[in-house]
């Protein structure tokens, strides 16, 4: 793997680019590894790369049924902040937002790490007395979170009207500034390309069909398109279908998988300069540096795996948007996709030992996982790698469930679901 | 859009007339008070979340109101068919995939 660097840059304009290695081998199994991870997600090449790079294992391989990153890496609106509500995971999320800061610098690859900051409008008394809360409970915590006036929000993103006769009156707003956006599929190419340097093989369009157990319970290894891989550890990071590779473990998960969809308009001249939501219409849109509206919402109401989702929810979206910026209102949609998120009841994610010796779990995490890459990625390496998890992860257990210690985030992430 | 057959009114109506309720045939155990942690959890969170027919409640909430069950096809979306709420559950090697 050669670095990226000026000087790397310049040769290889010089010689017409023709001379660049490839970023990672496409690998074959062997016959056996220390961990299989199930999922080339950013969170399994993550973990991959954080166990090669912290932990000294390297005999690793990362699975994917598809190409990596082309699950929910590449099916979200790579929005990232951190102002949730509860000590639990504002410590979880801050910790991914302290790796976001100088994650290009540590991979040697450009992620896009932009923080434009993230505005969550108010729009009645009932939204302006929660976010409040949100913003003190945040300071408390030491995550970075600000209210700002109307007029505070329309200076920080100038193409919000805060008309007070429009039918969703933005009345103030909170703000993270340290909050923005990345480029999602970098993401997984610099934590594929960082693993891979340190000999982890990756290996794509090979689904994996069921894990496989020893006669004492434990993991013995998995099954894949490519044939029975050996494994003393396996590592499930398989998004909306961890309940169907878990379940071939025997292990039955508090999991329900619904489609999350998100579109993308024509590329227009930089006219967004930040990451807006709003909670009371139900959306959320920001602007990439290709110049596309990038907006989204909730999940469907059914479950799914179709990855594809229901036009009305489309619908809503769209209106949600129109209502508040009436500005967008003749602009053309480009393109709309559905990826698949496993959704826990009290909407925290999961990532977790399990009842399974030598199998470990990392998802749940339902419509926020993208902006927790980093920091799930590198809990569930120390998880696999010590066989216990690390203090910011502890309290994300499967078993919370049972014993009820739930982290209920399901009205108070600071977003609908 | 899904087209969705409401077995109390008899008739095929469009998605937004109904709200999806959650996995079907989860009978609430009795004897609360003898049950344990894990009986609990498997009740109240442990969900099969099948990728294929699946088993499912919905409510016709802006209809008759009645909650009723059916068999859909997540991997396609499909409505496999749809029946009363007091309806023992069909098998699904009787069902065709074409909806009543």
């Amino acid at each position: 793997m050669s670095r990226f660097n000026a000087l790397n840059l310049l040769k290889n304009a010089l010689s017409g680019n023709k001379n660049w290695t490839e970023q990672w081998p496409d690998s074959q199994p062997k016959s056996e590894y220390d961990v299989i991870i199930v999922g080339a997600g950013g969170h399994g090449l993550g973990a991959a790369y954080y166990l090669a790079t912290q932990h000294g294992i390297t005999n690793i391989a990362v699975i994917d049924k598809g190409w990596l990153g082309g699950g929910n890496t590449g099916r979200n609106t790579t929005i990232i902040r951190s102002n949730y509500l509860y000590d639990e995971s504002a410590r979880l999320f801050d910790h991914a937002l302290d790796l976001w800061q100088d994650l290009s610098q540590e991979l040697n690859y450009n992620v896009m790490y932009s923080n434009r900051g993230v505005l969550m409008l108010a729009h009645t008394v009932h939204d302006v007395q929660s976010f409040k809360r949100h913003v003190h409970s945040n300071r408390l915590n030491g995550v970075d979170n600000q209210w700002l006036t109307k007029e505070e929000c329309k200076e920080y993103c100038p193409p919000l009207s805060i008309d007070p006769n429009a039918r969703y009156p933005v009345v103030g707003g909170a703000l993270q500034k340290r909050a923005g956006t990345a480029r999602h599929d970098a993401v997984a190419w610099g934590y594929a390309r960082g693993a891979a340097a340190r000999g982890v093989d990756i290996i794509q369009n090979c689904s994996v069909n069921a894990i496989r157990r020893n006669a004492d319970g434990s993991v013995a290894g998995v099954e894949t398109d490519k044939g029975y891989i050996r494994a003393k550890k396996v590592a499930v990071s398989a998004a909306g279908h961890t309940s169907v590779v878990m379940e071939t473990a025997g292990v039955r998960m508090p999991l329900e998988s619904y489609p999350l969809q998100a579109l993308v308009s024509e590329p227009i001249k930089p006219i967004f300069p930040c990451v807006v939501m709003s909670n009371a219409v139900h959306a959320y849109i920001s602007q990439s540096d290709k110049g596309e509206l990038v907006i989204g919402s909730g999940t469907d109401q059914y479950t799914s795996y179709s990855q594809r989702g229901g036009l009305p929810l489309i619908e809503h979206t769209v209106a949600a948007i129109t209502e508040i910026f009436p500005m967008f209102n003749r602009m053309r949609m480009l393109r709309k996709w559905g990826g698949i998120v496993d959704v826990t009841p009290d909407r925290s994610a999961i990532i977790s030992k399990t009842p399974v010796e030598g199998l470990y779990v990392n998802c749940g995490w339902g419509t926020g996982g993208f902006k927790a890459t980093p920091g799930a990625a590198h809990t569930f390496a120390h998880t696999i790698a010590k066989n216990e998890p690390h203090p910011i992860n502890a309290p994300f257990t499967l078993d919370r469930f049972r014993t009820g210690r739930l982290i209920d985030e399901a009205a108070a992430a600071a977003v609908a679901h | 859009m899904l087209l969705i057959h409401c077995p109390y009114c008899d008739e095929t109506l469009p998605e937004l007339e109904f709200t999806h309720a959650g996995e079907a045939h989860i009978a609430r155990p009795e004897n609360h008070g003898g049950l344990s942690d894990s009986d609990w959890e498997s009740y109240l969170f442990i969900r099969t979340n099948v990728k294929g027919p699946q088993y499912e409640r919905w409510r016709h909430l802006h209809g008759c109101g009645r909650f009723f069950n059916a068999v859909r096809n997540t991997v396609t979306d499909r409505f496999l068919t749809t029946y009363k709420a007091d309806e023992p559950r069909p098998e699904l090697s009787t069902l065709t995939g074409d909806e009543k």
